[in-house]
């Protein structure tokens, strides 16, 4: 409806092909990236698969099996058909399909990220809006102040502090993993949407809903903390100039009291650059997760990723590096198209 | 956001900020002066002094091995520090080669280049320099490749666009048809142009990479024990945080302090030089 109100249907179209024929092209960058760094980089792929004790002709035939006595383009060429067919490789380290692997763990690593998303704009756009309202005194000062700091402090280490002091020195909550597996086997979880947390929600499973929230609580604290900073400090600049523009000073003239002049007026100029820059952090907050996870042993994606990296699983790393720039694109072509659709300032380029 | 209103609170701001920076800079070169047990940065172990926690002789304690964690804070400012600024450098020079190219030259060669930045910059950096990090060895050497290679993309666009919008103008036509060869005209007359918001986002980065590579480290992919690396050091103290939590809490300190040392810095410049540049999220 509203974009042939806007005239831009047409244009709007060709806008949404372009930029996913753009988007599938740098996807197939990135799967050729991935095979670079996993194939060609190590000096000996197949000596690292075959294992330090093995004899030259098992190195032989491993080359050969593996197919790096081809020539690179070949290699090229097979990799993406195999990436395209679901074929990401065996994990080293798991001897299943990395895929498999993967898509198992993908929705505990969501959940965390959706849920420090989510925690970043309901804390982040406050205490912007209140660093706008008192502009130059305390609370701004304090906004800023907690802003700076929340970006500087390191992700492991905020993880562990939390971890320290909520759970094993106050009991509060859970030190480690994603759920009770007692409480989940008494109230098993159906799955609706696959984030289990949302799902027990969605079904009325009180018992599983609250073990999960426990679980997710602390972590989901760590990963909000870049987020919320970055909003925080988006709302504040974005609110700073629009109270300057002459719209906002005329609903100001009319008499409306400041809050409905920053919350009602001025916020609604914000909310695009929020969505841009959620889609933006959504690549970065993904990987915090690895960090978190590991210190928390939440089985997701990042312990996957961790404990890869710690036993030169190339494949495993490969894989998810894959998956999460993959995701990474997409959520941005999705905010992209969703903005020009719904935003008619948007230009179509 | 750091510079509050007013000219001179800007410049109280820059000059504390500048002497937060210089005193990094300071402890990094001077640790084995100011170390109170330098012999503690590497492999030393004192069987005597295990697990102590901070007193006047130990003022942030003393390790699982006996070291003193103070001396090793000092020194660390050797290890993370230095690779951050490393791979800033490095990626500030290439990046700014590739981009004034592309950006001068045009055709081809901006396409290829600029397709190539595209890939690079749809990987979320810290997981691209992981991957890398992975594959070439773990160690200091092997994890500052890994985050060059994923740092250069974003200055090479940067350059790329200030000189893509300033070539063909009256002046840098002048440049060349006064005899000025492409070389000249490019670093003295089109470079200028994008000093700025590089200089700004340059120092932003060096507390984004400091984060990454203690982060990296932490995950085992940086320097090896002994090193005195913070986020090594956070790494080992794991098993200890409930009870001696003084292991782990000086390193973790000071890596934010230093990052949030440069991200002020970023701020303040950008606040004094060019306040219509934002600086680009964490990628």
């Amino acid at each position: 409806m509203k974009r042939t109100r806007n005239g831009r249907g047409m244009p709007m179209l060709h806008y949404a092909a372009r930029r996913s024929v753009l988007a599938v092209l740098v996807a197939a960058g990135v799967v050729v990236l991935t095979y670079l760094i996993a194939w060609v980089v190590p000096s000996d792929p197949a000596g690292v698969w075959a294992g330090p004790r093995a004899s030259a002709a098992e190195r032989a035939r491993v080359r050969a099996q593996l197919g790096v006595d081809r020539p690179v383009a070949e290699q090229i060429v097979r990799y993406v058909a195999g990436v395209l067919r679901g074929d990401w490789g065996l994990s080293v380290r798991t001897h299943r399909p990395v895929l498999t692997d993967l898509l198992t763990l993908l929705p505990n690593t969501l959940q965390m990220v959706l849920a420090g998303l989510a925690i970043g704009v309901v804390v982040g756009i406050p205490a912007g809006l209140a660093a706008v309202r008192w502009h130059g005194r305390a609370p701004d000062v304090l906004v800023r102040t907690g802003a700076l700091l929340s970006a500087s402090i390191p992700t492991f280490w905020l993880a562990l502090l939390l971890q320290t002091l909520f759970a094993s020195r106050l009991g509060l909550l859970p030190i480690a993993g994603s759920h009770d597996r007692a409480v989940l086997a008494a109230h098993p979880v159906t799955t609706v949407t696959g984030l289990p947390l949302l799902d027990a929600v969605l079904t009325g499973n009180g018992a599983a809903a609250a073990d999960l929230f426990d679980h997710l609580l602390l972590p989901a604290l760590v990963v909000a903390s870049y987020p919320a900073a970055v909003i925080a400090r988006m709302v504040r600049a974005s609110l700073l100039d629009a109270v300057g523009e002459p719209h906002i000073q005329m609903v100001r003239s009319l008499g409306f009291p400041e809050r409905a002049v920053l919350g009602r007026f001025a916020l609604r100029l914000a909310w695009n650059p929020v969505l841009q820059l959620l889609a933006l952090i959504f690549g970065y907050s993904l990987v915090s997760t690895f960090l978190v996870e590991a210190v928390f042993d939440y089985p997701g994606l990042g312990r996957y990723a961790a404990d890869a990296v710690s036993s030169l699983d190339v494949p495993a790393v490969v894989g998810v590096t894959l998956l999460v720039a993959l995701l990474y694109l997409a959520a941005n072509l999705a905010v992209d198209l969703a903005q020009a659709a719904l935003d008619p300032r948007v230009t179509l380029r | 956001m750091a510079a509050g209103s007013g000219p001179r609170r800007g410049r109280t701001v820059l000059i504390l900020v500048t002497a937060g920076v210089l005193l990094v800079l300071v402890v990094a070169l001077l640790a084995p002066v100011l170390a109170p047990y330098p012999a503690d940065a590497t492999g030393t172990t004192d069987t005597a002094r295990i697990l102590r926690p901070p007193s006047s002789t130990h003022w942030f304690g003393t390790d699982e091995l006996g070291r003193d964690v103070f001396s090793r804070v000092l020194y660390g400012a050797r290890v993370g520090p230095l690779v951050a600024v490393v791979v800033v450098a490095v990626s500030l020079l290439l990046g700014t080669t590739v981009g004034l190219v592309a950006g001068y030259f045009g055709g081809w060669i901006d396409e290829v280049f600029m397709r190539v930045t595209d890939v690079f910059l749809a990987v979320p950096a810290l997981l691209l320099a992981l991957a890398l990090a992975t594959v070439l060895a773990p160690g200091p050497t092997g994890l500052t490749v890994a985050l060059t290679v994923t740092w250069w993309p974003w200055y090479a666009r940067l350059v790329r666009g200030e000189t893509a919008s300033v070539t063909g103008r009256p002046y840098t036509e002048a440049c060349r048809a006064l005899g000025l060869g492409h070389r000249r005209t490019l670093i003295r007359h089109v470079l200028p142009n994008a000093s700025t918001p590089l200089l700004v986002q340059a120092s932003t980065d060096v507390g984004g990479v400091l984060l990454a590579t203690s982060a990296l480290s932490f995950l085992g992919l940086g320097p090896q024990p002994p090193t005195p690396d913070w986020g090594l050091m956070v790494e080992q103290s794991q098993n200890y945080f409930t009870t001696q939590w003084w292991l782990g809490t000086f390193p973790g300190l000071a890596i934010m302090v230093v990052a949030a040392l440069f991200f002020l810095l970023g701020d303040v410049l950008r606040d004094r030089l060019d306040p219509r540049y934002t600086p680009r999220v964490r990628p």
